[in-house]
């Protein structure tokens, strides 16, 4: 049993700084975890905590049945893929990939299998011989991997791995990251702050935002039901339409059932529809924008003629002309409500 | 390389360069070139005659054992220092790169005697292992080892070996804490996640990415103490005693300053001219290599 | 890595504080020598703490002078040092910087003829070619002047390499605003050129005047009058070989004269200096 668990797992820097303020997960057994969130959101640090490269300053963390905290990260059988690869410059690919089985002492002959293995698996048999120097991103991006994977850890770590790759190479690593790690059926945390890699790739996807986990769960339940505003907004492309509701309410937008007191509305852009039929939500919007693109296209209007951004996604590239008022509706069960102050869901 | 803008101008750069060229040619080749005449000439015992003898001076010189004493020397000398001031530059360019954040006044405190003249390094060398007042010489007598760098050759090599390890430490540690900190961290994150235990990380990943640094400053190390460490030998034992730290450049200098053969010393000044081309390339061979990694 | 055993953690900080004991050592001992009289040194019961003469010692030095080897006070030494120095270091810089200037931004017969004649310099140190270069000093009537004591070592691929990949890497857009605006090849390098270069050239004085301040060989050949020697030849001149004679004290407060200029000038200009000595190795 590989489980991840982090109980009220915390990182002060020296200077005080908090990075990461009491994260408790429990990441099962061959479960695929991907962390998501903006830069400087304590998921690197979270990730480098298990990892062992950085020290644990309040909490636990344990691998298995056994706490971690204090354990070399040479003994807490996890691999890693860095952002920057970390291949080791002067070792060939075949190298690279023994290196931790030499390391640990395993037989020449089981590790020549190994390698070969997974240098098979990933499509590197020609490269074997190459410096890294020698190799392009991807190569290389599939020698990390391969290093990784010869060691058979309990976990794997991976630090925003395909960050340094073309967007077309990126969606193709993707798509083979996942078809591996559930062939090898290994534990893995992944940390990316592309939203659509995290939505694509997890079994348990974690938003977190400013050293705290906002919210963990299914991705399509994330989706789904954003638990806060920072959810809401970071989950989902183009992002959901958040609007500030004084109590007075807001001209240009009306709801079937109004509510009491100041909240944040949201809505996503898909489920905003054109039509002159009342709905839950309705919304007068002026257009300012449109962008078309392929198989559906995005209305930017502004809300009332002169209020906040709104956009609308619609099928299609039948497109309205700038300037024209339109009204968007939407049903109830894709309204969204938060509360102002606490940023959490109200409905 | 070129630039593809210049300016017009037909005398302009020739008075630019004239000041440079004129001392260099006065000053370098003018010099270097009676240095190459002379190695084949022999002068008569009054100056009166001079005889073209073509490899002659090479000849008697390589057939003095003296010679090849001085060789012998330079070479302990320089691989003692280059050994010395290398690993243990290497040791503190380590420890100050596990801690980033004192580095810079580990630095600090570590790189000025780059700024003291040899001279005056080994004239504090001197002091300090002076037989009979020096600091270290009477501990070192009282747990019962008579030190005297004036009568034993061995001493008087220990004693330059330390002054010129110490002066060249502070280079050698800044370039070494260079090539260490332009190695990647996760690299090393990566071998530590590897399994490989600190001093294995240290010899299969740091030790070789750092190789590139390390032949350089072997190169250049041994090109300062060919060179630089004149004034160290000359302040702290004068190439002796009994020629036992007469380096080969010590040795054209006090062989030219006692006068008479002018031609032997002229060979002498070419056959060192010679390895400091051969160094040269080294150093330039080293540069093309670099851009590798 | 995960460190949490206090002593691993120490460890690197007490080798780094041996380290810099030992490297500050010799010029402690030679701080605290230069603070007691000839007696108690030269008896060899000197203590490791500073003694009551460090006043009466220096004045002496730099007013006076030892009493047998070297009649000249340091003072004086420690002014020639100073001219030759800063002679060395503007000189290097001016020449190297127009020749680069020349090589970099014209076009005329016999440039890449001129840039090797430079380049090869690189590999005559001074000493190689120490007596025929002598020779030619003499002759010229150069002896025991500051024109013989620098002039020779004026000359330095070095700084004019260096100057010349600097000049590289400055835009031609700068050339080309230059002439539109209708200034000259020298205006463009007063003007735009120097100030440009302002960090190299600052980083190059400070590694040529250590070189210069700390000159060995050439000033030891050059000088033969009291009143022209630097103070690096003079302290080995203090040292006279029956013990009894040194004067200690005083060699080693000429010692600690000797660095103070180089030393202060490396530390307080740290940054420069680790620039130069990185640039001028490449």
């Amino acid at each position: 049993m590989s489980e991840v668990r982090l109980q009220s797992v915390r990182k002060v820097y020296p200077g005080g700084v908090e990075a990461v303020k009491g994260v408790s997960l429990e990441i099962a057994d061959g479960q695929f975890c991907v962390l998501v969130g903006p830069s400087g959101c304590g998921k690197s640090t979270l990730l480098r905590m298990v990892a062992g490269l950085e020290t644990i300053s309040g909490g636990t963390c344990s691998i298995g049945d056994r706490e971690v905290n204090e354990v070399e990260p040479a003994d807490r059988d996890i691999a890693m893929v860095f952002q920057n690869y970390a291949l080791y410059p002067h070792m060939s690919v075949y190298d690279n990939m023994a290196y931790g089985l030499r390391n640990r002492g395993t037989p020449k002959d089981e590790i020549d299998r190994r390698v070969r293995e997974a240098a098979r698996i990933l499509e590197v048999e020609p490269f074997l011989e190459r410096k890294p120097r020698a190799l392009s991103g991807g190569q290389r991006q599939r020698v990390a991997m391969g290093r990784a994977i010869v060691r058979k850890p309990k976990v794997f770590l991976f630090d925003e791995p395909l960050s340094n790759l073309d967007a077309k190479l990126r969606i193709q690593m993707r798509v083979e990251i996942k078809k591996l790690q559930r062939a090898l059926a290994t534990t893995s945390i992944y940390v990316t702050h592309d939203q659509l890699e995290a939505m694509t790739l997890a079994d348990q996807l974690v938003v977190m935002n400013k050293g705290q986990v906002e919210q963990a769960g299914a991705p399509i339940t994330l989706y789904e039901r954003p638990m806060t505003i920072f959810v809401a907004g970071f989950i989902g492309a183009p992002p959901m339409n958040l609007l500030d509701m004084p109590a007075t309410g807001v001209p240009g937008l009306s709801l079937a059932t109004p509510v009491a007191g100041p909240v944040t509305l949201g809505v996503r852009p898909e489920h905003l529809e054109l039509s002159a039929e009342a709905g839950a939500l309705a919304i007068d919007l002026t257009v300012t924008a449109v962008e078309a693109v392929g198989a559906e296209s995005y209305i930017y209007g502004a809300l009332g003629g002169q209020g906040p951004e709104i956009i609308v996604r619609i099928p299609g590239r039948d497109l309205p002309a700038i300037g024209t008022s339109l009204r968007a509706v939407a049903r109830s069960e894709n309204l969204h409500f938060f509360s102002r102050e606490t940023g959490i869901r109200l409905n | 390389m070129e630039k593809r803008v210049v300016f017009n101008g037909r005398l302009l750069p020739y008075l630019l360069l004239a000041p440079q060229l004129l001392i260099t040619l006065v000053f370098f080749y003018w010099p270097a070139g009676q240095a190459v005449i002379q190695s084949f000439l022999v002068q008569d015992a009054f100056g009166l005659s001079t005889e073209f003898v073509w490899f002659e001076n090479y000849q008697v010189l390589f057939s003095k054992p003296d010679y090849y004493k001085s060789m012998l020397t330079t070479a302990i000398f320089s691989s003692l220092v280059a050994f010395f001031s290398l690993s243990i530059a290497l040791l503190l360019a380590v420890q100050a790169d596990r801690h980033i954040k004192f580095a810079a006044g580990y630095k600090t405190l570590l790189i000025w005697p780059y700024a003291v003249a040899p001279a005056v390094a080994g004239v504090l060398w001197l002091f300090m292992f002076q037989p009979s007042l020096g600091i270290i010489s009477q501990a070192v007598r009282v747990a019962g080892f008579e030190w005297n760098p004036l009568l034993r050759q061995d001493h008087a090599m220990t004693l330059v070996v330390m002054s010129a390890t110490w002066k060249q430490i502070s280079y050698n540690f800044l370039f070494f804490l260079a090539g260490l900190q332009a190695i990647p961290k996760s690299v090393i994150e990566a071998a530590a996640i590897d399994g490989a235990r600190p001093a294995r990380r240290f010899w299969t990943i740091i030790f070789p990415l750092l190789s590139p640094t390390t032949f350089f400053l072997l190169v250049v190390n041994i090109v300062y103490v060919f060179f630089d460490t004149f004034g160290i030998i000359d302040a702290a034992t004068q190439g002796g005693p009994a020629k036992g730290t007469e380096t080969m450049v010590y040795k054209v200098y006090s062989d030219g300053r006692s006068g008479g053969d002018l031609g032997g010393s002229a060979a002498q000044s070419v056959v060192l001219m010679v390895i400091v081309i051969v160094l040269t390339a080294i150093q330039f061979r080293y540069v093309e290599r670099k851009v590798q990694y | 890595m995960v460190q949490r055993r206090r002593l691993l953690d120490f460890l690197p900080h007490l080798i780094l504080m041996i380290g810099v004991a030992i490297v500050a050592f010799p010029v402690y001992v030679a701080f605290i020598a230069s603070t007691w009289d000839a007696a108690t040194i030269s008896n060899g019961s000197m203590p490791l703490r500073p003694g009551p003469h460090f006043a009466e010692n220096y004045y002496r030095t730099i007013f006076i002078g030892t009493s047998s080897s070297t009649r000249e006070p340091v003072g004086t030494m420690m002014l020639n040092s100073l001219i030759m120095a800063l002679t060395i270091a503007i000189g290097k810089i001016a020449i190297s910087l127009i020749s680069a200037f020349a090589v970099v931004y014209f076009r005329f017969p016999f440039r890449m003829t001129a840039f090797w004649i430079i380049f090869v310099t690189l590999m005559l140190p001074v000493e190689v070619r120490i007596f025929p270069t002598y020779k030619i000093v003499a002759d010229l009537n150069m002896l025991d002047t500051f024109a013989g004591l620098t002039i020779p070592l004026i000359a330095s691929a070095t700084a004019t390499l260096l100057f010349r990949q600097f000049f590289m890497t400055v835009p031609d857009e700068l050339v080309e605003a230059s002439k539109i605006d209708g200034a000259g090849p020298m205006k463009f390098f007063f003007d735009t050129l120097l100030p440009l270069s302002i960090t190299s050239v600052a980083a190059m004085f400070v590694i040529q005047f250590i070189y210069g301040w700390n000159q060995y060989l050439w000033p030891l050949l050059i000088t033969t009058k009291d009143n022209m020697q630097t103070i690096v030849i003079a302290i080995k001149k203090m040292i006279v070989t029956q013990d009894a004679l040194t004067e200690w004290q005083l060699a080693m407060a000429t010692a600690i004269l000797a660095m103070l200029p180089p030393v202060f000038v490396v530390v307080v200009m740290q940054r420069l200096f680790v620039k130069g000595l990185v640039e001028t190795e490449k």
